[in-house]
């Protein structure tokens, strides 16, 4: 049988705040266990939530960027279980009324098209601490550090149908919320966690088929295969004439494999009721409008500006709006050489390569945007070659300056003297006889394949410096 | 000294009539020769008293003295103090020693007062004669073979046998007046939101307040004053601002409405109590108030409706308490599961183990919307019945309780009975109001408490209306045989 996959995402994403949600303590990833735990994160007797209004102004600012319904009025819940490393038993959640409804967002595939996914919710929480069950010799070290932690959950409607469309969405979301600077986006770190909701049904089906949790995947590779290695597993299942149960599963990046956790059946009831310690978050459109206007230009709005302003294709405007930075970067270059499409070309190949290599980010770059400018304008207007142009780049990212300092250190300017190069193309000519002769010989199709043979000996001659097309011309001149 | 109010504790330490120190002492010998009697004190540090004290006198000389300084007050042991055992009456938090105080405490402590001790309780506030606490049950001064009330029952206990000058409760049902009535003595609980909750161990969150409880009603308008007030930290603590709760003590009765709901005074009030009441009320109309007949049609869903949403916010509240990071935590636990449950069983008494049940069940999948939603509606129902009784008068007045102090061990094997005793007070907690607990007479020798319910944050009417009471009268000034000299 035919199947067609249904896959729903949620998303955990860490806001970017300095506190956490509902405590002072610090949110620096990487700390001792423990020293970022106060006495509220470690739920001691009495103690309180106190609401982070940077967490709420950043959820306000997702929704917004989706185009979601804002809750006006949202209200946290308590979601009760209990857990050694969920300090209260119960984890401070929205659930009947989250802080931002319905929206959706529009994922580019590599193909070039496109498809929009829908938002059902999102909605603020608290993250829970760490069980460290190693080093423990059969115990488990519990650390509260991340505990409380600000979170949105971002939850999408059943609409992506294959790993390549999840990985899309991932990446479509990770480039908004950077863009929005609500969240560093780590994955490493786990700032960027996803649960794959999947399920199989016949193709022409239209009810949902019975579906399984892939908790906690942590990276677009690992989401890409967990979804590649569950289809394959419902559908032997289904294949067989089984039944998929419904339960959470773990997706083991080490064996490439995904196993049961828990099952439904034995799951928590998490007896939901409106958190008693905190009064609903009211905002007012006045609140939601402030917001609205500090909001940068959106990933989706710089991609189409690209297209249309520099005449960038799709691919390349997807590549260049990637992050704010690397778009600023471009922009910047553009602004310096008025050239947009050789500008994308060597921001995308040259720069981005060297810094691929390097490991670095565009803020670290070791070529500024006014240097990589100012290197085009030399190869625009003559001054060296594109192949020349490269070696002034590893100059440039080697620190030595900008790219008409290089040039003149290096002594690479291009030789335009008529008279210099006409010397070197006599050189060449009288040292050549034979494949002169050759050239005489031929047709003028066969010309103008054999004339770069001695384009390619002047070029050696004035090691690179020669100007291509005087070389062309004068050869064109005296090869009669 | 023991038999003075706070006010003349002050006047007395202002014009230098005794220093905070031997003011200290004294209720410390009272609590050390007497209090085996009545077991109102779960934790009693003499030394950081004394100390407190002494600082507290360096200040009255410096002449920088606040109105409570140097005043001893004996705190319910559900007020974290730093460095000072926090039990809450239960075995599971027996070895717990907070490393920080309730905003309260360090309000008094900013104020100067010395903390005298910590009083007993029911364990976690759950209960209503003090007979549900690890450290054993409280007795009625006034007859130890009666109960005080519950669940501030040693505040009240030691207020009444004279064993502190004044004491800090919490009510979540009915816990501070109820054992005020009891104990006959002045208890306030202030309008929800009023004092703050921060480093009060929570029953239920919705419904806990903490307020004073006195002799007088003067008394808790001076405690009232420094515990009142916004904290940042409790965001359902009020922004209201706060008033001096002395200015308007003397104001005449004069023109007042005092609302009599005839819910309050049908067929399960006993009859002397009821007796009492009325005499008190004629006291009041004869200062110039006039008595209005009000109805509070959803009285008879109180009770239940209480005992849904408390025992479910207080499962939820209580989940903390698993043995993993402070606190009682059984022995060789052999997996988690044996750690929570043990620790669980063996930390939590009857009572406690009983309402995270019911609370739990309340909010369980399938059954929310029948139990704890629906109560959450009632709730507004019974709250919409007194904003519109308080259309027509200023105040609403009743018994505290349907009677006077029972015998210890008479209810505690009838969980219902027992929670029949807060009929009058549950439903001042689900409507958030504030409500206090005045003298009015004994019965039989035991004590009988007038209720006073206000408006939202008009604490200053209450302890106006109190006052003048008891400017007319002199229950409040009696106290227990063994309690004198």
């Amino acid at each position: 049988m035919q199947w067609e996959t249904v896959i729903g995402l949620e998303v955990h994403l860490q806001l970017a705040t300095n506190s956490k949600i509902f405590s002072g303590s610090p949110t620096t990833f990487g700390a001792q266990p423990n020293t970022q735990a106060s006495a509220v994160d470690l739920a001691m007797p009495g103690m309180l939530p106190v609401l982070n209004e940077l967490a709420v102004r950043y959820a306000v600012k997702f929704g917004l960027g989706i185009g979601a319904e804002i809750g006006m009025r949202s209200v946290f819940d308590r979601k009760n279980y209990f857990y050694p490393d969920l300090p209260k038993g119960y984890q401070i959640s929205q659930f009947e009324a989250p802080i931002v409804g319905r929206g959706s967002f529009e994922i580019l595939m590599e193909d070039g098209s496109i498809r929009e996914i829908g938002i059902t919710r999102a909605h603020l929480e608290e993250d829970a601490g760490k069980s460290l069950h190693e080093d423990f010799h059969g115990q488990t070290g519990i650390d509260l550090n991340r505990a409380g932690t600000p979170l949105l959950e971002i939850v999408s409607e059943p609409d992506i149908r294959n790993a390549a469309e999840a990985v899309a969405y991932l990446k479509t979301l990770h480039r908004l919320v950077t863009y929005l600077g609500i969240s560093d986006g780590n994955m490493a770190e786990g700032s960027m966690r996803c649960d794959v909701n999947i399920s199989l049904r016949p193709v022409g089906s239209e009810t949902l088929g019975t579906r399984a949790e892939i908790k906690n995947v942590n990276s677009f590779r690992f989401v890409e295969k967990a979804i590649h290695h569950e289809i394959d597993r419902q559908a032997d299942i289904l294949e067989d004439g089984g039944e998929v149960v419904q339960e959470t599963r773990l997706y083991d990046a080490d064996r490439d494999e995904t196993r049961s956790m828990r099952s439904k059946e034995v799951a928590n009831d998490y007896r939901y009721f409106p958190e008693p310690d905190l009064l609903p978050i009211v905002i007012d459109d006045a609140y939601v409008e402030e917001i609205r206007s500090g909001l940068p230009e959106l990933p989706a709005e710089k991609h189409h500006r690209f297209t249309e302003q520099y005449g960038l294709g799709n691919y390349d405007a997807n590549v260049l709006s990637d992050s704010r930075s690397l778009a600023d970067y471009y922009e910047a270059v553009v602004a310096d050489c008025g050239d947009a499409k050789i500008a994308a070309n060597w921001v995308q190949v040259e720069l981005l390569g060297q810094l691929n290599r390097s490991d670095l980010d565009i803020e670290d770059s070791p070529v500024s945007a006014a240097n990589l400018g100012g290197l085009i304008q030399r190869i625009l207007d003559n001054s060296i070659s594109g192949k020349i142009a490269k070696q002034v780049f590893e100059g440039m990212c080697q620190g030595e300056g900008s790219a008409d300092e290089i040039i003149e250190a290096r002594g690479l300017k291009q030789v335009s003297d008529s008279g210099a190069l006409e010397i070197m193309v006599d050189e060449v000519i009288s040292g050549n006889a034979a494949q002169v002769a050759q050239y005489l010989a031929a047709d003028e199709a066969k010309r103008k394949k054999l004339v770069g043979f001695f384009v390619g000996q002047v070029m050696k001659l004035s090691k690179g410096q020669a100007n291509p097309q005087m070389v062309n011309q004068l050869l064109a001149k005296k090869l009669v | 000294m023991h038999n003075k109010s706070v006010a003349h504790l002050v006047q007395g330490l202002r014009e230098k009539q005794f220093s905070s120190v031997e003011v200290t002492r004294c209720f410390l010998d009272r609590i050390a020769a007497r209090d085996s009697q009545y077991n109102s004190f779960i934790s009693v540090d003499e030394t950081s008293a004394l100390a407190a004290a002494k600082a507290a006198d360096k200040q009255l000389a410096g002449g920088d003295a606040a109105t409570l300084t140097g005043i001893p007050i004996a705190h319910k042991d559900i007020f974290c103090t730093d460095g000072m055992r926090t039990s809450c009456g239960s075995r599971m938090l027996d070895n717990f020693v907070p490393p920080y105080d309730a905003t309260l405490i360090q309000r008094f402590k900013r104020d100067g007062a010395v903390i005298l001790g910590k009083t007993n309780m029911d364990e976690f506030a759950m209960g209503s004669s003090n007979e549900n606490s690890f450290y054993g049950p409280v007795k009625n001064p006034w007859n130890t073979d009666l109960v005080p009330g519950g669940s501030s029952g040693g505040s009240a206990a030691a207020v009444a046998a004279l064993l502190a000058p004044a004491a800090t409760g919490t009510d979540t049902g009915g816990s501070i007046r109820q054992p005020a009535a009891f104990c006959g003595i002045t208890g306030l609980k202030p309008t929800y939101g009023r004092v703050s909750r921060l480093g009060m161990v929570a029953f239920a969150s919705s419904l806990d307040q903490a307020g004073p409880m006195a002799h007088s009603a003067e008394d808790c308008a001076l405690l009232l004053n420094t515990m009142a007030g916004l904290d940042p930290l409790d965001s359902t603590s009020s922004e209201m601002p706060v008033e001096d709760y002395r200015a308007r003590l003397d104001n005449s009765l004069e023109g007042l409405r005092i609302g009599l709901p005839r819910e309050y005074f049908g067929d399960g009030l006993d009859k002397a109590t009821g007796e009492c009441i009325n005499v008190a009320l004629k006291e009041l109309e004869a200062q110039g108030a006039t008595l209005v007949d009000v109805s509070l049609p959803h009285s008879q869903l109180t009770i239940p409706t209480y005992y849904i949403i408390a025992p479910a916010e207080a499962s939820t509240n209580l989940s903390r308490f698993d043995g993993v990071r402070y606190g009682h935590r059984c022995d060789n636990p052999t997996d988690l599961h044996d750690l929570y449950t043990r620790t669980r069983e063996e930390g939590f008494g009857d009572e406690v183990k009983r309402r995270i049940l019911v609370g739990t069940y309340a909010l369980s999948a399938g059954y929310y919307d029948a139990y704890y939603k629906k109560a959450q509606q009632v709730r507004r129902l019974i709250k919409q019945d007194f904003m519109d009784c308080f259309e027509q008068v200023d105040i609403i007045a009743g018994p505290t309780t349907p009677g006077p102090a029972f015998a210890l061990g008479a209810k505690s094997d009838d969980p219902i009975a027992m929670y029949l005793e807060d009929v009058y007070t549950l439903a001042v907690n689900l409507a958030g109001l504030p409500g206090m607990s005045v003298p009015a007479g004994f019965v039989d020798n035991k004590p009988v408490g007038l209720q006073l319910i206000g408006r939202h944050f008009d604490e200053a009417r209450l302890l106006n209306v109190s006052h003048r009471y008891q400017q007319a009268t002199d229950w409040h000034l009696q106290h227990p045989a063994g309690g004198q000299s």
